[in-house]
């Protein structure tokens, strides 16, 4: 089939337990973009058991159709019915876009459905484009228009690399989590629901599920806060991060944190920020005593406004604070939590 | 049993990075490791080869000639055998070409278990695993915590990690499990390990010796994925800095605020 006849963006609805993942709405979100500057839908592509009742969540955050993979096998994510479901899905409707969340299940099914559909993927993308490919035209090179463009990080955060599949299709990418912007969802909104012809078909492939067994889920997940008070090892002690849950309930914020802090005990990892952690965007980010290694900064570079407290005059942090005082935290931070509270 | 273990030799991310003038990374140019993540899959099939009889460890890697070191690290560790796939037309590969590269190399020899890292700190993709499953038409498992192997039964049980769970699984072996770094704490080589390591042989393959693999799948060319771009991280520019006393810290602060509307 010639590569012009693939039509279409289509996103991986993750649900898990009958609930959709924030990353499906993220993916319509930057799905309509794409889609947008191609000319063509965002289908979002909804894979499970008795999930039909999602469709319309999915045309609220802007999927123009929803394609449904309904089958008692696809309960509880494993690999192989859901690559067959999503590889079934490719092969009878030729998106010529297909993206995924970079999640735990999204790593694990993107590689198995682009080895079987024998396409490219790109993996942890933070950044998506419709562009040429090569980007410059070149004498003697075809240089291909409509291509998506797929930016990501590599070597620790020290580089950026944009990759493209200008020969296969579909393009697929794997999309960070908490990178792209969701619409505001439209309440309301009914679904095209396009029922999927795949069958899943059992197989030596299966893996038997033994034991599920989840695990104290934070109450809240610093990917959703709007400001964000991250604290580093110069905070101290795990005790002097009740300063800093004082500042954040004084504006309404979460506590957060780079490694250091969670490879003391100080906090859990689910409140990790950084290459290893979780990559956040709140409105705004103070960086309390964290010195700004590059694995941090990675997952908080992209914060509309950035305010650095530390001691250390050079500390890197400081080379992407938008507003760096360099100071003693233990002071600076009680008084402004005072004068937030007296503001109010 | 058999069990082979794929590893990387990958750049030591601190050392900096170097690239090629086609974008691809200039490997030669950077001082290498073992790739973490495949170093706690080759610790995790050490301890069932000390758990269990007649265990045999193959390690396994794609690479450079140099690459031979990271396989002699590993004998060091405990590996019987090492394999080195290395040829120029396998050069600038991505994962796709890689794991159809890998996948032809194991299609030469018996495994029960295939045990790769989850991602490399070069690339950190994730994808080579399970894309190696995908060829050989094997069951995966990714993101293993724990690995226990029942020998008699011929199964694997697998912790599998996600986000918020995880999931106890249990799989037939011929299979794949991609390892987690948070697997173990892997142990040092030995001088004596070291020593024996260096009698060892190691077998080096060529694109010869890949069975039931076309060359348009292999290297740069058959690679589906091509860079664009490839630069060092352009960072946004630092915005102001100020040295204060701590009240009128708090007062710059308190007026940034105001002016972004946040208070």
């Amino acid at each position: 089939m010639a590569l012009e006849e693939y039509k279409g963006v289509f996103t991986f609805a993750q649900q898990v337990d009958g609930k959709l993942d924030g990353i499906a709405f993220e993916l319509i979100g930057k799905g309509k973009e794409l889609a947008k500057d191609l000319g063509v839908d965002v289908s979002a592509v909804l894979i499970g058991h008795n999930v039909e009742g999602l469709a319309d969540q999915l045309a609220e955050y802007g999927a123009d159709h929803v394609i449904l993979v309904d089958d008692p096998e696809l309960e509880t994510y494993r690999t192989e019915p859901y690559a067959q479901a999503l590889a079934g899905v490719i092969n009878e409707f030729k998106p010529e876009i297909v993206l995924v969340g970079a999640t735990a299940i999204g790593r694990d099914l993107g590689p198995t459905v682009s080895a079987r559909v024998k396409t490219g993927l790109t993996a942890d993308c933070t950044s998506l484009e419709i562009g040429d490919f090569p980007m410059e035209a070149k004498p003697g090179v075809e240089q291909k228009h409509g291509q998506l463009l797929m930016t990501r990080p590599a070597f620790g955060g020290n580089t950026i690399a944009t990759i493209a599949c200008p020969d296969n299709r579909p393009q697929m990418a794997t999309v960070r989590p908490g990178v792209m912007q969701k619409l505001e969802p439209v309440a309301g909104a009914k679904a095209d629901v396009i029922k999927s012809t795949v069958k899943i078909e059992k197989n030596a492939r299966f893996v038997e599920i033994e034991e599920i067994v989840k695990e104290v889920a934070s109450a809240a997940d610093i990917m959703d806060a709007k400001i964000l008070v991250s604290g580093g090892r110069g905070v101290g002690s795990e005790e002097n991060f009740k300063m800093l849950q004082d500042l954040a309930d004084a504006l309404g914020g979460m506590v957060s944190c780079s490694r250091a802090v969670v490879d003391n005990g100080w906090m859990a990892k689910d409140y990790q920020v950084g290459q290893t952690g979780k990559t956040v965007r709140p409105n705004v980010y103070f960086a309390i005593g964290i010195s700004g290694a590059i694995q941090h900064v990675a997952g908080m570079e992209e914060s509309d406004l950035i305010i650095a407290i530390n001691k250390d005059d050079s500390a890197p942090i400081f080379d992407v604070a938008d507003y760096g005082i360099v100071g003693d935290l233990n002071k600076i931070v009680p008084a402004l939590t005072e004068a937030i509270k007296a503001a109010k | 049993m058999k069990i082979v273990v794929c590893i990387k030799q990958v750049p030591d991310t601190k050392g900096g990075v170097k690239f090629n003038p086609d974008g691809t990374l200039n490997r030669a140019a950077m001082l290498t490791i073992m790739n973490p993540d495949d170093k706690a899959g080759l610790e995790a099939a050490l301890r069932i080869k000390e758990a269990n009889d007649d265990v045999e460890v193959t390690v396994l890697t794609m690479g450079l000639p140099k690459a031979e070191d990271v396989l002699r690290e590993a004998m060091a560790m405990g590996a019987d055998k090492g394999i080195l796939v290395t040829d120029r037309v396998l050069g600038g590969a991505d994962t796709w070409a890689t794991s159809t590269t890998i996948a032809g190399a194991l299609r030469n020899i018996d495994y029960d278990l295939i045990i790769t890292g989850r991602q490399a700190i070069d690339g950190d993709t994730a994808q080579v695993g399970p894309q190696i499953a995908e060829h050989l038409a094997l069951p995966v498992i990714s993101y293993a915590e724990e690995i226990k192997v029942d020998a008699a039964a011929k199964t694997v049980e697998v912790k599998r990690q996600y986000d918020d769970r995880y999931h106890m699984l249990k799989v037939s072996m011929p299979c794949l499990v991609t390892a987690l770094a948070e697997l173990n704490e892997p142990r040092y080589m030995t001088p004596g390990g070291i020593f024996d390591a260096f009698d060892k042989e190691i077998t080096v393959w060529g694109r010869n010796d890949l069975k039931d693999v076309d060359d348009s799948d292999l290297g740069l060319k058959g690679s589906p994925t091509k860079i664009a771009k490839a630069s060092d991280k352009v960072r946004k520019g630092a915005g102001e800095k100020v040295a204060l006393d701590p009240k009128e810290s708090v007062d710059y602060i308190m007026s940034k605020l105001n002016e972004k509307h946040v208070i």
